[in-house]
């Protein structure tokens, strides 16, 4: 059994309400922090603990902390990004439904140690009951003093905001975001200058994930050092992981990093194994942008190591044989599912969150869902598995966010590992054609 | 709903209550939250009146109300039925039947994707990954997450729903699945 330290309270009853979640130990980093560290003392310990971005991107929490500028008289902010929409992520959601005051409690320690005195949780516009959970965990925090001016009798004062979004995958892209928290459509900005510098409003800003904000207590609590004796060198400490597909157990499991990816997908404690006793075909580790994989390659990396769930050792063998642990939005396939007909999905996904600011993500992620779209339905091309490389080629590097690049991986990876599946389909076109073996569901 | 473009006192409460956490001169912050507020209240879609109504409110110009509701999913320039089914399609929603939850409302329903039964009660839309992923498939009316989803289940909903016979919308609070 690892250890939990951001859901490990998830089955208490009543553990959103701020009694109950008190008498669980919480809001004591708000204690700790504002009582008997200096902010910059808190930002100490982040570093040491190792954190890494939890939205995706793994980037070091502290390093990004540290770069946050500090102008004289010039506000500044934390946003907290709770926009989780990378498919196959629903971890922020579990977390903040069940256990709210984790993240409000992670939003008054990190608003201090960064000196903001006004903090916004920006919420996907489609999670917006999760909104009005959040927002009566805020109410109760303000009643209890933990919010408010002059909070615990300190002279820090903080006030903490819920803001929804509209429905776009795009706003999850940190500048995007700030866009559209300003009101705006959500098109991401050029960096530089990066939001540390110049954010929200024109001021710096730092943008966190849920989960991040949310591990900034324990971290708080335990001490950096002790934070970063779990898990496997650079990855550092629990992760939430978003398990769905075809498993016996979806749902959101945290783990501590370095857990073999086998014991995850088959352990009873974790995944407990495929449907249907059904054989594993591939996975999807790290949210939809990440390079899928077959099961070979998931299980095992190219050296024939078991591979772990860690930052490093899913990225072991770049990307001609490994992925990436991103958002930690784990799909899993079994050996009935169509990876091109699944891919066709993710295709029409990224085609439809594109904001259409740069030319080769707006036009290009169509082009793709429209090759795709042909070869599902039976009309695919020769050349057409080319063409997709080409255009997917064409994508990556060329746009100003990384949707971009997130639409393009999948492409390749999927026609890397698994092209004699597309030469099948464009081979055999009246094969396709309403055989259920090409789509599986629940009870087939 | 009446003809007038106007929030009532309650409404406008909320409103000012939004517009207040954004800095001084920074109130165009509060226009997605509003136009959450202003769907819910004037029928469940955005029509051009309603908008030139929320740019008023905001001090902003109507054009930068048109380009920002064009841009979110949320926000309907059409009007759609009381309820809006919106069915989750993306991969894990996909491998787990999400094809026949559509299927199955089109011929319940006898609308095909996009459209709205004549009685304005159902529009049936498809939709991209919602989060909901480990309790696929899924859809979404209104506030309400409805999930592992089974064609009886769908049936029952359909039948509460119109039974109920009210708007839903995403500022609604009785969604059902959750503490």
């Amino acid at each position: 059994m690892g250890k939990k330290l951001l859901i490990h309270n998830d089955n208490v009853p009543n553990i959103h309400t701020l009694q109950v979640y008190r008498e669980h130990g919480g809001y004591a980093s708000v204690e700790k922090a504002l009582k008997s560290m200096t902010p910059n003392d808190v930002v100490e310990e982040v570093k040491k603990s190792g954190l890494r971005g939890r939205g995706g991107a793994g980037f070091p929490t502290g390093m990004k902390w540290s770069f946050l500028a500090k102008p004289e008289g010039v506000p500044r902010y934390l946003v907290c990004n709770a926009d989780e929409s990378e498919p196959g992520t629903f971890k922020d959601r579990y977390l903040m439904e069940k256990v709210p005051h984790a993240l409000v409690e992670g939003m008054i320690t990190s608003s201090y140690a960064l000196g903001a005195n006004t903090a916004y949780i920006y919420i996907r516009g489609e999670y917006f009951y999760v909104s009005r959970i959040l927002e009566k965990a805020i109410e109760e925090a303000y009643a209890a003093g933990y919010l408010g001016k002059n909070i615990l009798g300190t002279n820090y004062s903080l006030d903490l905001y819920v803001q929804v979004g509209g429905g776009a995958y795009i706003c999850g892209e940190e500048t995007a975001l700030l866009e559209s928290l300003e009101g705006k459509r959500g098109n991401p900005r050029i960096k530089p200058p990066f939001p540390a510098i110049a954010g929200l409003y024109g001021c710096p800003t730092v943008v966190n994930n849920v989960e991040t904000i949310a591990a900034v207590c324990p971290i708080v609590m335990m001490g950096g050092d002790e934070y970063a004796k779990i898990g496997v060198g650079r990855s550092t400490g629990t992760k939430l992981i978003s398990a769905s597909g075809h498993i016996n157990k979806p749902g959101v499991y945290e783990i501590e990093l370095g857990l073999p990816v086998e014991e995850f997908i088959y352990s009873d404690e974790y995944c407990g194994g495929i449907i249907n006793g059904r054989k594993l075909k591939a996975v999807i580790a790290g949210g939809s942008s990440v390079p899928i994989l077959p099961a070979e390659l998931i299980l095992k990396n190219d050296k024939g190591e078991p591979r772990l769930m860690t930052y490093e050792s899913l990225s072991e063998g770049g990307f001609a044989t490994g992925t990436m642990l991103g958002s930690g939005g784990f799909m899993v396939y079994d050996e009935t599912t169509s990876i091109v007909k699944n891919l066709y999905t993710l295709a029409r996904f990224y085609h439809h969150e594109s904001c259409g600011q740069c030319s080769p993500c707006r036009e290009g992620t169509g082009w793709m869902e429209k090759v795709l779209h042909r070869i599902v339905e039976g009309h695919g091309k020769p050349g057409d598995i080319d063409l997709l490389w080409d255009i997917q080629k064409k994508i990556e590097g060329n746009t100003i966010c990384p949707l971009g690049d997130a639409a393009a991986w999948p492409v390749a990876s999927a026609i890397r590992h698994f092209r004699h599946e597309f030469e099948e389909y464009i081979n055999n076109p009246g094969k396709i054609k309403d055989v259920k073996h090409y789509y599986s569901t629940q009870s087939a | 709903m009446s003809n007038e473009i106007k929030f009532n006192e309650e409404a406008m409460a909320t409103v000012n209550k939004i517009i207040a956490r954004y800095p001084q001169g920074k109130q165009k912050s509060a226009l997605l939250p509003i136009l959450h507020v202003a769907q819910a209240e004037f029928g469940g879609w955005l029509s051009p009146e309603t908008m030139d109504y929320v740019a008023s409110i905001l001090n902003i110009k109507p054009i930068e109300v048109y380009e920002v509701a064009s841009f979110y999913s949320m926000f309907n320039l059409k009007p759609v039925g009381k309820c809006l089914l919106e069915v989750c399609r993306t991969s894990s929603c996909w491998v787990r039947g999400a094809e026949d939850v559509v299927k199955h409302i089109e011929k319940r329903l006898g609308i095909k994707e996009g459209e709205t039964t004549k009685d304005g009660m159902f529009t049936l839309k498809t939709v991209e990954c919602l989060g909901s992923c480990g309790t696929a498939p899924m859809l979404q009316c209104g506030a309400s997450f409805h999930e592992n989803l089974t064609m009886e289940k769908v049936d029952a909903l359909l039948d509460e729903y119109r039974a109920a016979g009210k708007l839903r919308s995403y500022t609604d609070m009785d969604y059902k699945n959750t503490l």
